[in-house]
């Protein structure tokens, strides 16, 4: 297959000097890649370009990547105008080259949202995520001896529920994909993940007003239900968990302690 | 890192405040105001139906007088202004906010493929039910204030009603609905609203946490329903008054 490629260059970071955000200079930049296999993933496509670019003596392309396996959410391309490319239920990583024509042009962008400002070319800054997990997401767990695995029952239901909410793997693509840049599929899901299990129960209250907090302070946008968050989130993660979130937040908000 | 990237929340205001100033509780209060103006939508139109029975006015006239004076109405009627009013400030201060969440667009993009285009263009659609409503007032509601106060002498708004110096509401709109202008705004608008409603109606109770396998697909069907049967209701009457005048 030979195919055009748009991809968007920028050299500086969205984060100037002084420590705020500010749209870094970038343009969207033609490149041709020739005889690739439609076999190979979408990044060893980018792989082959950036050989390309190497051998010319060009700066290669900077992108995220990790487990090419769809498990570690790091790869976050927005390909032909879609997070993770035309594929649903899959990261970019997971993508084919047979999902495309001979002859076809791609577009590919970084991630867009104000909590996600570009570091170099198609990698930006998801620490926002860790700081909304530090503000909450987790349970306290007494040191000590290993607590038997089944000493807490908990039911086959709400293990797979929690277990389904747990599959998020903190890509960005709901981020990247909804209209206002808001967070709340993945918010929804890990504090879903947590409140669900017997475990999460002691910090349940505190747990939702944190980290609501903490994804409004960085500044990613509201909810409008429009659902693009669920429909390419490669974990399939749905909208009843911004539903589950909004009853756990206002049900914090009304009785826990914290005035 | 940098300090803008580093902020941590912290409880600023008080519970109540941080509650209502966060997203998630912006979100709720346009949900609650639009569920409320839905149920007026449904008042109001009851009340427009009279315009229909063939009886010069009478029935709607009566109406009017009824919903113009009536202390319990009024106080409703103030409270219904007030939420017209904060779903209108949050709608602009939320899109403002998710503007800003995306300083960048993306230079190509198919939402198409992830959403549809109600769900996205609730603004723009909320817009035109805004200039709908300035004329709607201006013309019916401010007239007939107006003149119920004895503000204005137009040759048809001050006829007798029954033993009182009432306006007759009837021949007002009679006249409004005789002009293929006021016929087209009203018929745009209704479009509008119901390609509004249609998201929003089921969107509201997702927003109020209000989503399960059961009771969904029913609030779905109804709330599709709601959005074509108010606005086609609304939309019928100047057609047929214009059609008949
Ligand atoms: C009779 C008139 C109206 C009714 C019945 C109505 C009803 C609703 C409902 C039920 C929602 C859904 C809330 C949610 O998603 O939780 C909504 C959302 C919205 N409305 Fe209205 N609305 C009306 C007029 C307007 C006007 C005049 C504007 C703007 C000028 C407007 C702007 C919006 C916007 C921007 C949203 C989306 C907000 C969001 O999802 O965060 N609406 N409306
Ligand atoms: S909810 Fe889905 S799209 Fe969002 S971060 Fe988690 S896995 Fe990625
Ligand atoms: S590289 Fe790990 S999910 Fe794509």
């Amino acid at each position: 297959m030979n195919l055009t490629l748009q991809i968007w260059r920028q050299n500086k970071p969205d984060i100037n000097n002084n420590g705020n955000y500010q749209n870094g200079e970038g343009k969207m930049t033609e490149y041709k890649v020739a005889d690739i296999s439609p076999d190979m993933s979408f990044l060893e496509m980018l792989d082959e370009l950036n050989e390309d670019l190497l051998k010319k003596g060009d700066d290669p392309v900077a992108f995220d990547h990790d487990c090419r396996e769809g498990i570690c959410g790091m790869c976050s391309l927005y390909i032909n105008g879609q997070p993770h490319g035309p594929e649903s239920g899959t990261t970019a990583c997971q993508l084919h080259m047979r999902s495309f024509k001979d002859g076809d042009t791609i577009y590919i962008e970084p991630w867009r949202a104000k909590a996600f400002p570009v570091v170099k070319d198609l990698v930006v800054n998801r620490s926002s995520f860790d700081r909304i997990m530090q503000a909450g997401g987790y349970v306290s767990v007494n040191t000590g001896v290993t607590v038997d695995a089944n000493e807490i029952p908990v039911a086959k239901t709400i293990a797979d529920e929690a277990f389904n909410m747990a599959a998020c793997i903190g890509c960005g693509a709901c981020v990247a994909a909804c209209k206002n840049a808001s967070a709340m599929l993945f918010v929804s899901a890990k504090v879903s993940q947590l409140s669900l299990l017997p475990q999460g129960k002691a910090e349940r209250k505190k747990r939702v007003e944190r980290m609501v907090a903490q994804m409004d302070e960085e500044g990613f946008g509201a909810c409008t239900n429009t659902g693009a968050c669920s429909a390419e989130c490669p974990k399939d993660i749905p909208l009843s968990s911004i539903a589950r979130m909004n009853r756990e937040y206002f049900e914090a908000k009304i009785t826990s302690n914290n005035v | 890192m940098s300090s803008t990237t580093q902020k941590i929340a912290k409880d600023k205001k008080g519970w109540f405040v941080d509650m209502m100033t966060s997203t998630i509780g912006r979100k709720v209060l346009m949900a609650l105001t639009g569920i409320f103006l839905c149920l007026f939508l449904i008042i109001h139109l009851i009340g427009n139906l009279q315009l229909l029975k063939n009886d010069g006015g009478t029935a709607f006239n009566e109406y009017a007088h009824f919903m113009g004076s009536n202390p319990l109405i009024q106080t409703v009627s103030i409270l219904n202004f007030t939420f017209i009013i904060l779903h209108i400030v949050y709608s602009i201060i939320l899109t403002r906010m998710n503007m800003q969440a995306r300083p960048r667009k993306y230079a190509y993009s198919k939402p198409a493929a992830n959403s549809n285009w109600r769900s996205r263009k609730m603004m723009a659609l909320g817009s035109i039910i805004l200039i709908f409503l300035i004329v709607h007032l201006v013309y019916f509601w401010g007239k007939m204030k107006l003149t119920h106060y004895g503000l204005v002498e137009e040759g048809v708004l001050v006829k007798k009603f029954g033993t009182t110096d009432q306006l007759h509401l009837y021949d007002l709109v009679n006249a409004a609905f005789s002009d293929i202008i006021m016929v087209v705004l009203y018929v745009v608008s209704m479009i509008a609203l119901a390609f509004h409603l249609s998201h929003g109606f089921q969107s509201a109770f997702q927003t109020f946490g209000l989503n399960h396998v059961k009771y969904t697909p029913l609030i779905k069907t109804v709330g599709y329903a709601f959005a074509i049967l108010i606005p086609l209701g609304y939309a019928l009457i100047p057609i047929i008054m214009f059609a008949t005048k």
